[in-house]
């Protein structure tokens, strides 16, 4: 790998030289290492482009990271990562993928993931896409994250999407069985011309199922960004979501939340907010001593962080 | 030393705020005091730049900062504790002491801060300044923002409001230490009887004048026993 792909690579998975325990680095479109551990297998799929990692049941406190680099301007890279997460495991897993588009010409990944959680497995997903450009070459992803969950089991996914990043649409399923709970935290930032979309769909189909979906995004210069929701509450379930926009600029932002409810005891909240940032927050960290533009970097970078 | 020359403000319609605000603060502890609406805030708010006044001059230690922004008064030395504090989403107590103090401020500093406005620094170091604070909360991070400025010119607007459980003692001798510290001045604007007793000097601004200021025994008492409704009424309504 070279400098920039090294960067990247640490950027996105805070890989830096060999990683520890099971891991897959993807790099324009080939293997760029793999191994497994003792516990969790990565094997390459047979009729499509990309890999099933299997963890053992009862798995607990490892790790596995699948990144994704790409360097070569004009590549459209598309995979299908399946993962199966063991009954009472509990890991964590590091995706994400960095961009560094050096030529004129669009350069694409579209990440499919399929996340099968067994019964009262735990796992924590950590998904960071990143994107470079020295030329008009623009960075496109478009990561599809399905999630089935079964009994008991619990998923918290965070993902962020702060820079370099010129369309995306994002997409994320969730189908939860009884007791079983998915968290989802996504923070984006779009500027210039970037466009952002997100649209989440959570099925609560068990009884005492539970989501709770935030977004947080800040929308700079002329981009745009779309959040959509809908979360189904077809069993006795609690389910929230939250969108949170700071709007800057010429930016437009469009807040979609909706709520379906099939059964009398789901418990089922959404809340939206697209607002600029407040004059006295400004006013208050000028007061102790910041510039104006040094306070609007401060409360952006606080929201994401 | 502050001193406000010739201050007046007005806003929409010609309605005068303040008229003709002639005041020296000097060194120690000054309480400004008054009837709501008469423009105690106002005046703060003009000394930390964040209102312009319509007329006249503002000069800190023979400067005149009259012109400065918001900023440049913050770093001449200028710390303003909001009387209705911001609510931050993301950021966290740890990061608007150091921002406040204008340094990275280690665990230990930060504690010691909060600490000495009632909070156990353990519970709060790391909270956000969202909406899952309370009022009262908000107001003792306000406050222990100022402290770790440590400024030679600080303005509390209604310190004491919101603050139920933590006593006075405590408050008034938070100021007591901020004083020692950088032994400049220390402008409090209130109601509260016990913080009038404390201060070297106290303003009565009323219906947007200086209706009357001297030190605490010139002042004080007077003040207690005034007769006119307007402000009397309102003082011993706080108390």
């Amino acid at each position: 790998m070279n400098k920039f792909e090294e960067n990247l690579l640490a950027e996105i998975a805070d890989i830096h030289g060999t990683p520890e325990g099971a891991y897959n680095i993807r790099v324009n479109g080939k293997a760029g290492g793999r191994a497994s551990s003792a516990n969790i297998e990565i094997v390459s799929k047979e009729d499509k482009p990309g890999i099933d990692i299997i963890i053992k049941p009862g798995t607990k406190n490892e790790s596995v990271h699948i990144p994704v680099i790409i360097s070569e301007s004009g590549l459209k890279d598309l995979v299908y990562n399946d993962f199966y997460i063991g009954e009472d495991a509990d890991v964590v897993i590091v995706a994400g993928c960095g961009i560094h588009n050096c030529g004129d010409q669009d350069s694409a990944h579209d990440g499919i993931h399929t996340f099968h959680v067994g019964r009262n497995a735990k796992v924590k997903y950590i998904e960071k896409h990143v994107g470079d450009s020295d030329a008009s070459g623009g960075n496109i992803m478009n990561p599809q994250t399905i999630c089935y969950l079964e009994e008991g089991a619990y998923l918290e996914m965070n993902t962020s999407q702060i820079r370099g990043i010129n369309s995306t649409i994002r997409v994320t399923e969730g189908t939860l069985a009884d007791n079983s709970t998915f968290i989802v935290q996504e923070k984006i930032m779009t500027t210039g011309e970037q466009f952002a979309k997100t649209d989440f769909n959570v099925k609560l189909n068990g009884r005492n199922s539970s989501t709770n979906v935030v977004s947080r995004s800040v929308a700079r210069d002329n981009s745009r960004q779309e959040f959509i929701s809908n979360i189904e509450g077809n069993n006795e379930c609690s389910g929230h979501s939250e969108c949170d926009a700071i709007i800057m600029d010429r930016a437009i932002v469009t807040a979609q939340p909706s709520l379906t409810a099939a059964s009398v005891d789901a418990s089922l909240i959404h809340e939206a907010a697209i607002g600029k940032i407040a004059g006295e927050q400004l006013v208050k960290l000028m007061t102790l001593g910041m510039t104006e533009e040094e306070a609007e970097e401060q409360i952006v970078n606080g929201f994401l962080k | 030393m502050l001193e406000l020359r010739n201050i007046s403000y007005q806003v929409e319609d010609n309605i005068e705020i303040l008229k003709d605000i002639n005041l020296t603060i000097g060194d120690g502890f000054t309480a400004i005091t008054g009837p709501n609406g008469g423009g105690k805030s106002t005046l703060a708010k003009i000394v930390a730049g964040i209102l312009t006044p319509t007329s006249g001059r503002i000069i800190l230690d023979g400067e005149d900062i009259t012109g400065l922004s918001i900023t440049e008064r913050a770093r001449k030395g200028v710390s303003f504790a909001f009387q209705q504090p911001v609510r931050f989403k993301g950021l966290t107590v740890k990061d608007l002491l150091t921002i406040a103090a204008g340094k990275d401020t280690s665990i230990n500093e930060a504690c010691d801060i909060l600490s000495s406005v009632g909070l156990c620094a353990r519970d709060y170091i790391n909270r956000e300044l969202n909406s899952s604070l309370s009022g009262g909360e908000l107001k003792r991070i306000e406050i222990a923002m100022i402290i770790a400025r440590q400024t030679k010119l600080s303005i509390f607007d209604e310190p004491e409001a919101g603050i139920d459980l933590w006593s006075f003692n405590s408050l008034i001798s938070v100021f007591e230490n901020l004083h020692k510290k950088i032994n400049g001045s220390i402008v409090i604007i209130s109601h509260q009887e016990r913080i009038l007793k404390t201060a070297d000097r106290i303003v009565v601004i009323s219906g947007g004048v200086v209706e009357r200021e001297g030190s605490r025994f010139e002042i004080y008492d007077d003040l207690i026993n005034d007769t006119d409704p307007q402000i009397c009424a309102k003082l011993k309504e706080e108390v």
